[in-house]
């Protein structure tokens, strides 16, 4: 049978490597991003590349009141969702929070709260329907507050705290949740930032490991594997000691 | 993987900092912020698959294309594609094979992209008969600094298209490449190999079965000397008329650090020729294989380039005219065996006299010759004896492989090069232009 996906902003690099894979399995693909000539050049790319069909909504994450109108045009595309994968975020600047509140509040309001209402609605469709998997990409910038992002950290921890509850309420009536944690990735959102080469993957890697947790159900997915064990260690850094760490 | 972009000889072992791009808006932009932010040209990058110094940019800052690997339109009745230049040959089979559809040329890795297959022309082992990539492409877009974006054609912009094809990125930033694809019935390769002692026995071989085969190349050990000087295995192939569509699939194995030496060393070289050599005991064998190990035998271990250490290494690849081409290739073999250094194989194959588009197209009607060299400073002398071979023969150097060539000769091998620097984009330049240009 067709697997049917929903990809909630199409157009990141993680979430559009993401949709290739699935592509090239023959799934039907319904992307929501913001730009709407670019989901169509997506759209494209993705139907040479084996996607049965792929629909496109366009709106922007903060749009709340389109949030409707877009899970309900996917619904009626699609039937049933298997899969619904919300991958869209920024990524602040940690300075720049600091020194404007309305900033702040801005980036935090796109990375975590109009994550929570999209995944308010999502939930409820997937509540009815009884069966598919959802999956949202958070970081592992939400495991621990550090200096040199903490906004980024506590927006992504808050998904991830939300994310929790909301994967006990369906888990009785079915439906997975799952919250993937990537390390660095190289993409545009990464762009420009001095990040340590050897720990740096490509989206493409990132994006097999995503389809590969969520045929299998899985809850939480550190991306690459040994950022589990990098995340372990720096939780458990005593707090006179990690107070004084920048980075 | 991020980190510094390297040439894939790693020699010269210049780090280039990228800039990544998405989407067509962001190569100007790109381009205009590494320009006046350095003063220096920038440089599209593609794979990373050019050898030397052809694919740094001057001011060492790239706009990496890899993230435009998007397919735009595809006519499977037809066989064209329309893709966006970053993306690969090895995603370009991947969509094209299951349709029954083939690159029209190859070059010996599918790791490159559209743009770099363009701007270096490449060639494949049909040269013979389908001439270079740039035969095939049937239009391209091209985003320059003083112009915007500009179409080019063997119609449209005429001129521009003729500079772009094998001009080394420097007209401008290829956006997107249409292409003509050949068909074919099935993904494997019938093939066969006939192994010759020397090389009047490769000449006498090719000029029999070159012209009956869509494939011909030759492998050849580079360290037999005398009477068995040139020796090695011919190989002719076809596509198959039957067998299915299968993709090949992608690299298991990899080189995963660089050793401290090059393991291709007077210790290593001699040995492993001999038992290539040796390998295929009778004459002559024909057998049927998968388009990827026929193709692309290297592309199977990920990061070879990494056996010949942190010092890296350069590739030499030349073309010498037909007229007293064998005995040039024998002098130029000749001094290699003496020098007692080069690579596991060396590369020998003979180029047809399919014209190509481009003005500064590598190949000629002639015999090619290519093979790697661990980087050492010893190898210049021997260059420069090679050089002066090739450069008086009237043949030429690949300036995709090319690390060491000098301006006069480059510039007298390819007396096009001055139609092309009056079309370059005046914020676009290659460490490699500079060095043979100015």
């Amino acid at each position: 049978m067709t697997q049917k996906i929903l990809i909630i902003g199409a157009s990141s690099a993680i979430a559009e490597a993401t949709a290739r894979l699935y592509a090239s399995l023959g799934c039907e693909l319904f992307l929501v991003a913001r730009n709407s000539e670019k989901l169509e050049v997506i759209a494209g790319d993705l139907r040479f590349r084996g996607a049965v069909a792929v629909n496109t909504f366009s709106m922007d994450a903060n749009e709340l009141d389109k949030l409707q109108e877009m899970t309900t045009a996917a619904w009626e595309q699609l039937g049933t969702v298997d899969v619904a994968l919300l991958a869209y975020g920024t990524l602040p600047q940690q300075e720049r929070c600091e020194s404007s509140y309305e900033y702040a509040v801005a980036e935090f309001r796109t990375n975590a709260e109009s994550v929570l209402a999209c995944l308010t609605v999502l939930s409820n469709r997937f509540e009815q329907q009884g069966s598919g998997g959802l999956a949202v990409i958070g970081s592992v910038a939400g495991d621990r507050g550090r200096a040199s992002n903490y906004l980024y950290g506590a927006a992504k921890a808050s998904v991830d705290t939300f994310v929790s509850g909301l994967r006990a309420r369906l888990h009785s009536v079915g439906v997975n949740v799952l919250i993937v944690k990537p390390g660095f990735v190289d993409t545009p959102m990464t762009a420009g930032l001095d990040l340590p080469g050897p720990l740096v993957v490509t989206a493409d890697r990132v994006a097999e490991d995503i389809l590969r947790a969520i045929s299998r159900r899985k809850n939480v997915l550190y991306t690459p594997w040994f950022w589990r064990y990098i995340m372990l260690i720096i939780k458990h850094i005593p707090l006179v000691i990690f107070r004084k760490m920048k980075f | 993987m991020r980190g510094p972009l390297l040439s894939w000889g790693r020699y010269p072992n210049i780090p280039q900092l990228a800039h990544s791009v998405q989407w067509p808006e962001e190569l100007a932009p790109a381009r205009d912020k590494i320009f006046s932010e350095t003063g220096e040209g920038a440089l599209a990058f593609g794979m990373g698959r050019s050898y030397g110094d052809s694919c740094l940019a001057q001011s060492d800052q790239v706009i990496a294309m890899s993230g435009m690997g998007r397919m735009l339109a595809a006519d499977w009745t037809r066989g064209v594609v329309k893709a966006q230049a970053g993306m690969t040959l090895d995603d370009l089979l991947r969509l094209a094979l299951p349709a029954g559809w083939f690159l029209p040329v190859t070059p010996g890795t599918r790791f490159v992209t559209l743009g770099g297959a363009v701007a270096n022309d490449v060639h494949g082992k049909n040269h013979h008969v389908r001439g270079t990539f740039g035969c095939h492409v049937r239009r391209f877009e091209l985003v320059r600094s003083d112009e915007g974006l500009v179409e080019c054609s063997p119609q449209q912009r005429p001129e521009l298209f003729a500079a772009t094809i094998g001009g080394l990125g420097m007209t401008g930033i290829v956006q997107s490449v249409e292409v003509q694809l050949q068909r074919v019935s099935s993904s494997l390769i019938d093939q066969r190999c006939i192994r010759f002692g020397n090389l009047d026995e490769f000449f006498a071989i090719s000029a029999e079965h070159d012209s009956q085969h869509e494939y011909a190349v030759s492998w050849i050990d580079c360290l037999a000397v005398g009477d068995k000087l040139g020796r090695g295995h011919y190989i002719a192939a076809d596509h198959a008329s039957e067998g299915g569509l299968e993709l090949a699939a992608n690299a298991k194995l990899s080189v995963p650090f660089d050793p401290p030496v090059s393991l291709v060393n007077s210790l290593t070289l001699k040995p492993f020729n001999s038992l290539y050599y040796h390998r295929q005991r009778v004459k002559e064998v024909c057998s049927r294989t998968s388009y990827a190990p026929f193709f692309y035998p290297l592309d199977s271990v990920q990061h070879w380039n990494r056996i010949y250490g942190r010092k890296g290494f350069q590739q030499y690849q030349c073309v010498v005219p037909h007229q007293d081409g064998r005995n040039l290739i024998r002098a130029i073999i000749d001094q290699i065996a003496h020098s007692g250094t080069g690579s596991f194989l060396a590369v020998l194959k003979q180029f047809g006299d399919v014209e190509s588009p481009g003005l500064l197209s590598f190949p000629m009607p002639g015999i090619t010759l290519a093979l790697d060299f661990p980087h050492s400073d010893k190898n210049s002398s021997l260059f420069q004896r090679l050089d002066a071979l090739v450069h008086e023969a009237g043949g030429r150097l690949y300036p995709a492989k090319d690390a060491h060539m000098s301006a006069a000769h480059f510039q007298q091998a390819y007396p096009a090069w001055q139609e092309v620097e009056a079309r370059r984009d005046p914020q676009l330049l290659s460490r490699f232009w500079k060095r043979v240009t100015q």
